[in-house]
């Protein structure tokens, strides 16, 4: 995780504050019971199908300004929890 | 066109013209002549001059070609190419459209004395565009006759639209005051509703014609009760059951009705038990109009349908059998059809199918929503999701009380997919020309 703030860039903890709870945000108006999220949970045993998916990272994007799954290319995509905060952090950079 | 009645007029903000004037009076003086016969592209600047022209124009022209307000150089010479026109009627008070046409008569008001009388010696076509919303529109032909195949006219109707009468709504209610109808009042570009309902009021219109965005409008106006309708009549929209129950409340001495037409099929029928939809038991290949459903688009064979498609590439109007294709999607629930949206505007969220015109009446149906536009937002994940503007009523809060309670009710009534995932407050919808809510943008 890096801990190096960039001059005007969201700190590293707020962007897993945020992705978290709009994870929680989305389950929640979704009906879904979401399993205890840790950082190798894959996102496919989350609890989330793959609209809220959707849904979280167009919220995301509207919070955190960025959308690196449109941007990702041929890059490899995140599967896990952690995967998907290491994911937001690189593109906030 | 025999447009004759002592004391009957149709009525701009800022001119009327007095029907019984034009047996020895006309806006286009010697100039229709040399009109006779020929294909003439009518482009006028406002509803007026358009009006006069029509009824000197039909029996003289072979064709007419009703421009839309607003056309650009672009669009006309496009519609002059499509109907092959070969004469122009302008607007003697603006500068002459820039169209390589040189049989060229201007129009002007108030109505002159004619020297002679009018020869009508044609059946003459009306050509206009569809308000088509994917890709140019495209030109249809009508005539007196499909245009007017679905009146019963009746004496003393005072006629209002909100419609542009150079479009096939507003025409309808043009030639419904030329054949019979007492008054007919127009509206203005310039005038916000509140102003043109004080001017129905003043006019005392009896029965009047708008799309459900148009009505939409006057149920959030303070001079929504400056009029007090007979008829309220909606089309060019689905008319959900919201609106249909917010107008019966409002006007409960009016009978409220919903024109299913559009401008290649007609008018097909009328809708007047005060519920969205149709009944399924009209769905039937006798009488006048036929109806059929076809993979859910709704096809339509009438006396009232355009007669065929103008230009070079134009495509069949209709199928083997007679019927037009309307692109309208139809879903039966029990007894009754339901529209639910058009074929080419459907959102697409990870494979599932969403109208966006559905979803529209279920935020319609909520007591804090007054108008709806729901649109299509990309996503990465799944395609698109479905995305909402919303204008509140009246006392509604815009706050996130109001959106939670809001998407809540979508997700109780609509799939998971179909209910928007995306709301925000707008102060009001993009409209087209045509009065509907325009989905592109």
């Amino acid at each position: 995780m890096r801990h190096i703030p960039q001059r005007g860039a969201t700190p590293v903890m707020t962007t897993r504050l945020t992705i978290l709870a709009a994870i929680g945000e989305v389950a929640a108006e979704q009906s879904k019971t979401l399993a205890p999220l840790s950082d190798d949970l894959p996102l496919m045993e989350t609890g989330l199908d793959s609209l809220c998916f959707a849904i979280l990272v167009a919220r995301l994007e509207d919070a955190l300004g960025t959308d690196p799954f449109t941007a990702a290319g041929d890059g490899r995509l995140p599967s896990t929890v952690g995967e998907l905060i290491a994911f937001y952090d690189n593109a906030l950079v | 066109m025999a447009a004759s009645g002592r004391g009957r007029r149709v009525a701009t903000r800022d001119f009327a013209l007095e029907l019984d004037r034009f047996a020895d009076s006309g806006s286009l003086g010697d100039g229709l002549a040399r009109l006779e016969g020929r294909s003439v592209l009518l482009a006028v600047g406002d509803m007026a001059k358009a009006a006069a022209a029509l009824i000197e124009l039909d029996g003289v022209a072979r064709q007419i070609v009703l421009c839309p307000p607003g056309a650009g150089a672009d669009s006309l010479a496009a519609l002059a190419r499509a109907a092959a026109a070969d004469a122009l009627v302008h607007d003697a008070d603006a500068p002459a459209p820039q169209i390589d046409i040189t049989t060229r008569v201007a129009c002007r008001l108030p109505l002159a004395a004619l020297a002679a009388p009018r020869a009508a010696r044609f059946v003459t076509e009306w050509a206009m565009p569809t308000s088509g919303t994917s890709g140019p529109p495209k030109l249809v032909a009508h005539t007196l006759a499909t245009l007017t195949a679905a009146f019963h006219p009746v004496a003393g109707q005072r006629w209002a639209t909100f419609y542009d009468i150079r479009r096939y709504g507003g025409l309808q209610i043009l030639l419904r005051a030329l054949l019979g109808a007492e008054s007919l009042t127009l509206g203005d570009p310039n005038d916000g509703v509140d102003a043109f309902l004080v001017r129905l009021g003043e006019a005392g219109a009896t029965h009047i014609s708008g799309t459900p965005s148009h009505w939409r409008k006057v149920l959030m106006s303070g001079e929504a009760r400056r009029i007090a309708p007979q008829r309220v009549r909606l089309s060019g929209e689905i008319a959900d059951d919201a609106t249909l129950a917010g107008l019966r409340a409002l006007y409960p001495n009016a009978h409220v009705e919903h024109a299913y037409a559009s401008t290649e099929a007609g008018v097909a029928f009328v809708v007047c038990d005060g519920r969205a939809g149709f009944p399924a038991s009209i769905v039937d290949e006798r009488g006048e109009v036929a109806l059929r459903v076809v993979e859910g688009v709704l096809r339509v064979r009438s006396n009232r349908a355009a007669l065929r498609y103008l230009g070079a590439d134009a495509p069949a109007l209709k199928d083997c059998d007679g019927f037009v294709d309307t692109g309208d999607v139809v879903e039966r629930r029990g007894d009754r059809y339901l529209f639910v949206g058009r074929r080419g505007g459907i959102i697409n969220v990870g494979g599932a199918k969403v109208h966006p015109e559905e979803v529209e009446a279920a935020l319609n149906a909520h007591k804090a929503v007054r108008a709806s536009r729901v649109f299509a937002r990309k996503s990465p994940i799944t395609g698109a999701l479905v995305a909402a503007e919303i204008v509140l009523r009246d006392g509604a809060a815009a706050d996130e009380a109001t959106k939670r309670d809001i998407l809540a009710a979508c997700r109780a009534a609509l799939p998971a997919y179909k209910a928007p995932s995306f709301l925000r407050f707008v102060a009001e919808l993009p409209m087209t020309d045509g009065g509907k809510v325009a989905r592109h943008g």
